[in-house]
């Protein structure tokens, strides 16, 4: 029988949304495909997570080492070669997050499969895989094929599927011994260290006055953040703007930066980029204002208004000051 | 040190309407503005910058058409030293055919470190960089936002998610990918470009690059491109900016916020 295997990611002893969002697509695709499902967990004292992957796979295929503790580029890349070149699953399946974009170009080289990055959909069509991608910023959508294959590596994008509900499988766990590795690693790990620190927490705003690019200049900052004090609201921003240093990274919405939650999301000149929209798929409300109809931000917010954003934000500050 | 950086022309398409071509395979582009890849402008200011500190050589790399040649001319005019342009004929390369093609070229020159962008904004693959490592037996680390060399290796920081960093020690010769706001790209001036339109560029042809006939197929196969379903999306407002700011305020307080 044909095999889905999917990557774990995981951080801290949880597992990362991701994670569960591609075992909800692998067990629907398996479904109505007759495939079988499998994990590959890489970790340390893995009990929790085996735990959690539990009933949401045929099997789990553990591999349980102090060096597999944090994500290790070199060991992660030797293991997973080795199990896909063995294993052949028709798709491996890993999210498209830091991880893999060092991890799955190096297991396409290894393993000779064809590589699709960044899908938001998976469909099977007589045992052969299409993906659907997003190209030019999200603007347009594509659906590609891959060239003639024995298996294929698929990365996906996260909030692309919904995330799994536990199912029934009766799921087996393989504990597989760690191989031996090459002793020197051209990678030496020194620590971590964390950016979004500061004095403002945007994780716990009502409203958020968000700005992106579409904010033009510098200057303008100021006025949108006085807009954000009439309003008894928080000023946040997307990754642009922390770029050019026109605000520090704690004001940073996103993947890279912070996962945010306020009753109303207002993004002013922000197009809507994955990176930036996984951050605030816990908003209540989002209302977006770009000048572009087009804009992919107007897929994911509840209101839109096609206009300048430096005009809307004069009007609301008449409007909340004159009230 | 040598440093390659590999940089890209893409179409700008915030703010326009694209319209997909007779072939469906790809959008007009007859209309469009080409910038360099944001990303690898980060990347050719970190080479240069490299360069002004402690010396060596940038060489700039394209794969592309005649007039992808400005995004070469921009680099020279930001202080690179040589810049090579790989002409790809008749070929229609994907991210693999992409690395393939780049890394032979980047085999042909001394390199002690090579740098690309994370991702190119118009296919947004993020795997050029990862597959040439491979290919070239470098170490490699993705989604890199700083870079400080010393004694054959590099301490370096990889940006994770959540606003967390990992630091690292890198052997060189290696390759980054690099990120965003690892620099403040600067600015380049018309003059500069005209000036650096007197430099050679040299261009290699795709075929004479001597890759296996495997190499110059692509992995992924475009079927069709299309524009994103109408059917999800937001309420659209309508009136003038006063009337918007209305609703906006409106919104706000149903939804439970004070103003
Ligand atoms: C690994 C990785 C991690 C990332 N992490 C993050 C992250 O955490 N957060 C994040 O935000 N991004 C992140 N990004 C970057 C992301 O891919 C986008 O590049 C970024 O979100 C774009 O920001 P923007 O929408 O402000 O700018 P743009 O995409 O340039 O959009 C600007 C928008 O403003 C509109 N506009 C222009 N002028 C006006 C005006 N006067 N009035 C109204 N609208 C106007 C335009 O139509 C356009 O839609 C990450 C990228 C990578 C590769
Ligand atoms: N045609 C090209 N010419 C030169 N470099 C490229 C080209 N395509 C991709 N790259 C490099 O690879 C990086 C990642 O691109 P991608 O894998 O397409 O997202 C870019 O930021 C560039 O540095």
């Amino acid at each position: 029988m044909a095999e889905i295997l999917v990557v774990a990611e995981h951080r801290n002893n949880e597992l990362r949304e991701i994670t569960l969002q591609m075992l909800n697509k692998a067990s629907d695709l398996g479904r109505k495909n007759n495939c079988e499902v499998s994990v590959a967990l890489l970790g340390n004292n893995t009990d929790k997570l085996i735990n959690d992957l539990k009933d949401r796979a045929d099997r789990v295929i553990v591999y349980n080492d102090q060096r597999l503790q944090n994500f290790n580029p070199d060991d992660y890349k030797e293991i997973l070669a080795t199990l896909i070149n063995e294993r052949k699953p028709l798709i491996t399946l890993m999210g498209h997050t830091p991880w893999s974009l060092d991890l799955a170009p190096a297991l396409a080289f290894r393993t000779g499969y064809p590589l699709a990055t960044d899908c938001v959909d998976i469909l099977l069509d007589s045992g052969k895989p299409k993906v659907v991608r997003q190209v030019y910023s999200g603007k347009i959508f594509s659906r590609m094929a891959f060239r003639e294959a024995s298996g294929y590596l698929i990365t996906v994008r996260g909030g692309a599927f919904p995330s799994s509900k536990s199912f029934d499988y009766q799921t087996e766990i393989i504990q597989v011994a760690m191989p031996t590795m090459a002793a020197t690693s051209r990678r030496e790990f020194i620590g971590y260290q964390d950016t979004c620190k500061g004095e403002v927490d945007i994780t716990q705003a009502e409203l958020l006055v968000s700005v992106g690019r579409g904010i033009g200049e510098e200057d303008n900052i100021e006025y949108v953040k006085e807009l954000a004090g009439i309003m008894g609201g928080t000023l946040s921003c997307s990754r642009p703007i922390v770029d050019k240093k026109w605000l520090p990274k704690y004001h940073q919405v996103g993947t890279s930066g912070k996962s945010v939650k306020p009753k109303v999301y207002l993004a002013l000149g922000i197009s809507g980029a994955f990176q930036h929209v996984a951050g605030i798929s816990g908003a209540g409300t989002v209302i977006a204002v770009n000048k572009d109809k087009k804009a992919p931000i107007f897929r994911v917010a509840q209101y839109g208004a096609v206009a300048d954003l430096l005009n809307i934000v004069a009007a609301l500050k008449g409007k909340v000051q004159g009230k | 040190m040598n440093i390659i950086v590999c940089v890209k022309n893409v179409p700008f398409t915030q703010e326009v309407d694209l319209a997909l071509d007779a072939s469906r395979q790809d959008i007009r582009k007859d209309n469009l503005v080409y910038v360099i890849n944001e990303w690898d402008n980060y990347a050719i200011e970190e080479a240069i910058r490299i360069k002004e500190q402690s010396g060596g050589h940038v060489t700039a790399v394209t794969l592309g058409k005649e007039a992808d040649e400005e995004v070469l001319r921009r680099c020279l005019a930001m202080g690179a030293d040589e810049a090579i342009r790989i002409e790809p004929g008749n070929l229609k390369p994907d991210a693999s055919m992409t690395a393939a093609m780049l890394a032979e070229v980047v085999k042909t020159l001394p390199h002690d470190l090579v740098l690309t962008g994370v991702q190119s904004d118009d296919f947004n693959n993020g795997i050029t960089g990862g597959l040439m490592a491979e290919r070239l037996g470098l170490a490699h680390a993705a989604v890199v936002n700083s870079i400080k060399p010393s004694d054959g290796k590099a301490q370096i920081t990889i940006e994770l998610e959540g606003g967390q960093d990992e630091m690292s020690r890198i052997d060189l010769p290696a390759l980054f990918a690099i990120q965003t706001g690892i620099n403040e790209p600067r600015y380049v001036s018309i003059m500069g470009i005209r000036k650096a339109a007197k430099k050679e560029i040299k261009v290699i042809q795709a075929e004479a690059l001597g890759l296996p006939a495997a190499d110059l197929q692509p992995d992924l196969i475009m079927e069709e491109i299309f524009m994103p379903p109408e059917t999800e999306g937001a309420e659209m407002l309508q009136g003038d900016a006063g009337s918007l700011a209305d609703q906006i305020v409106r919104i706000i307080r149903e939804k439970g916020v004070s103003l």
